[in-house]
């Protein structure tokens, strides 16, 4: 290599008798790793004045697709312009190659996506995705509920073993995160309730705080957003893959409800795990109040064991269990319908787990937000 | 041959929303015909397929079975033409969770009722014939690209179909293990009469198994040539002849 510089590029308009001809001559080593310049700085020259270009290679030392793709790029300004070129002094083969690439021209059907849009028509675009969505979304819960009247009829055709399958990944792996964030998010009420009862005196309600926020709102939640990240998004990237592999279509040419043989087992598993997860998430909270009132608060274990007791009606597990059911069927719907709408590349399954959670944690919002407004309103 | 033809297409045209992939295709497939449907990338030929075997609604015309409008029909009706169509997708499409066996049984138990050890006998015996005897346990997602294709057309011709519809039986394959593919497909139409729709661009499949076919123009998106590839080799339309001698004769 030695100390040679790498690329040189020297401009020379044409004389007397070459007149609007510019001579750009090329010199050293132009490769890739050694620095190229912007066809950009070149173009400016290319003013009315030039009528024709001609390259020159004679100090040319070694060449590779850094040359091509600074000459291509100059050679496409050119012809904008209407400026003639001559590349015959290039070495051969770079002559053959930038032939090559003029050969076929560009495909406009690939260039009409081209272009930023502003702001308005991006909000248009994704108002009209949003109005197509929503049919779609209408179409598969029709035929989820279908599908589930001909569970309860017994006529919907699903794998035994699947269902368990499901069971198992829905339930008992998700046990220790749920543990987790239940402990920590019954820590965190039983401190929050024990500040502001502090002040009247009544410390010994962290107790009911704890065990009626735990069992009736807060384990349902927290576990239909836990499983939402975790399972929701599975369900939509295996359903997505299946999709990319055509076994979807394997399943509808065969004339094999896919919704029944894939969509009705998740949503089972997920309707009969997240409530009894919910239940386990309520009381591991409560053991987490437990602990704090005990170790920080000074209430005694038999009190806050009877208070809790006093708190938890019957009806505060049925108002959990309940939210735990609805949250799970959203989750399995958001997630099947994101796997069964999905496109059919690598990216496509990226976006279907993605929009599966977002989904997921949106029904789930909306859903929590009626339920509490509606058993406020029953007096439940 | 029959008076009424096994396939029929009237006035074809597919479409996704504005962009039309092709449009106006007539042709009928007879009983025991391999059937090539060829073409560039792009052309449409996989749209076809797909509107053949009821995946997708064409934009307009018919699919006839044996005389009956499949995309006029009603989803039971549908649901009985479909029955008589086995298809091989492009990648074989084996469902991935289970294994060889249950790919197979899959199709014969929800259709036949069979007792377990019934269908066990036929999964054996359909394995066998694609040359994947002793596999049954295995997972799709340890086999080879060509085991499969062969497990997946094991399984499109589980249920006996008169119709076989086969996508891109050669891609991803050695020319021998292809050789192979296409001597199986020969040899089911041989002996069991079934009637083969192959889509593919690969010449050499093109030319030695197939007896009828249709060419699909990716520029004026419309077929362009029908007929025995040889004859479509021999005194076909030049772009025909120049698909098929790979850039040959122009």
């Amino acid at each position: 290599m030695g100390g040679e510089a790498a690329w040189r590029l020297a401009l020379r308009p044409g004389e007397a008798d070459s007149r609007g001809t510019l001579f750009i001559g090329l010199g050293g080593r132009w490769r890739i790793d050694q620095g190229l310049p912007a066809p950009e700085s070149l173009k400016d020259k290319l003013d009315a004045s030039v009528h024709r270009i001609r390259f020159e290679a004679g100090e040319l030392v070694e060449w590779d697709s850094g040359l091509l793709s600074f000459v291509a790029g100059i050679c496409r300004a050119c012809a904008e312009r209407g400026i003639a070129v001559d590349d015959s002094e290039l070495p051969l083969g770079a002559q053959h190659l930038l032939a090559m690439a003029r050969a076929v021209p560009e495909h406009k059907l690939a260039a009409r996506n081209a272009g930023p849009q502003g702001v308005f028509a991006q909000v248009g675009v994704a108002t009209q995705d949003f109005l197509r969505g929503a049919p779609q979304m209408l179409g598969f819960l029709g035929e989820v509920t279908l599908s589930l009247l001909r569970l309860l009829a017994g006529r919907a055709r699903f794998r035994a073993r699947d269902l368990w399958l499901e069971i198992e990944e829905v339930g008992p792996r998700a046990l220790p995160i749920v543990s987790v964030i239940s402990f920590l998010v019954g820590l965190i009420l039983a401190y929050l309730g024990a500040d502001q009862l502090k002040l009247v005196g009544a410390q010994i309600f962290i107790a009911d705080l704890v065990a009626i926020g735990m069992v009736r709102e807060v384990g349902a939640l927290m576990t239909g957003i836990i499983i939402a990240g975790r399972t929701g998004a599975a369900f939509a990237a295996q359903l997505g893959t299946m999709q990319v592999n055509e076994e979807i279509d394997a399943y509808k040419t065969l004339g094999i409800s896919a919704i029944d043989f894939l969509v009705l087992p998740r949503m089972l598993a997920l309707m009969l795990m997240v409530p009894l997860l919910t239940l386990y998430s309520g009381f591991i909270g409560m053991l987490a109040g437990l602990l704090v009132s005990v170790t920080i608060f000074d209430i005694g274990v038999f009190e806050y064991y009877t208070e809790t007791l006093r708190a938890l009606e019957f009806k505060q597990f049925a108002v959990g269990l309940s939210k735990g059911t609805v949250y799970g069927a959203m989750i399995a719907f958001a997630g099947c319908l994101r796997g069964m709408q999905c496109g059919r590349s690598a990216e496509a399954v990226g976006h279907a787990a993605t929009s599966a959670v977002v989904t997921a944690i949106l029904l789930i919002t909306i859903a929590a937000s009626i339920m509490t407004v509606v058993y406020y309103q029953l007096g439940i | 041959m029959d008076a009424v033809p096994h396939i029929e297409v009237r006035d074809l045209s597919m479409a996704y929303g504005d962009f039309i992939v092709q449009s106006g295709l007539d042709f009928v497939v007879n009983k025991g015909d391999i059937f090539i449907v060829m073409g560039g990338n792009g052309c449409g030929k996989t749209t076809l397929m797909r509107a053949l075997v009821g995946l997708q609604r064409p934009a307009a015309g018919s699919v006839l079975y044996s005389g009956e409008d499949f995309w006029n029909a009603t989803a039971d009706e549908q649901q009985r033409l479909k029955r008589r169509l086995g298809i091989l997708f492009q990648g074989g499409a084996l469902w991935s969770s289970l294994t060889l066996a249950e790919n197979v049984a899959l199709p014969i138990a929800e259709y036949t009722g069979l007792p377990a050890a019934r269908v066990d006998e036929i999964v054996a015996f359909k394995l066998a014939l694609v040359g994947l005897a002793g596999c049954e346990d295995l997972y799709p997602a340890e086999l080879s690209g060509g085991m499969k294709k062969r497990a997946g057309l094991a399984r499109a011709m589980a249920l006996d179909p008169e119709i076989l519809v086969i996508d891109e039986p050669s891609s991803g394959l050695d020319p021998l293990t292809a050789r192979r593919l296409d001597e199986l497909i020969v040899e089911l139409r041989d002996s069991l009469g079934t009637t083969i729709v192959v889509v593919t661009h690969e010449l050499a499949s093109i030319l030695s198994i197939g007896n009828n076919s249709i060419y699909l123009d990716s520029e004026s998106r419309r077929m362009i040539a029908t007929g025995h590839p040889q004859d479509a080799l021999k005194s076909g339309h030049p772009k025909v002849r120049h698909f098929l001698t790979r850039g040959g004769t122009a």
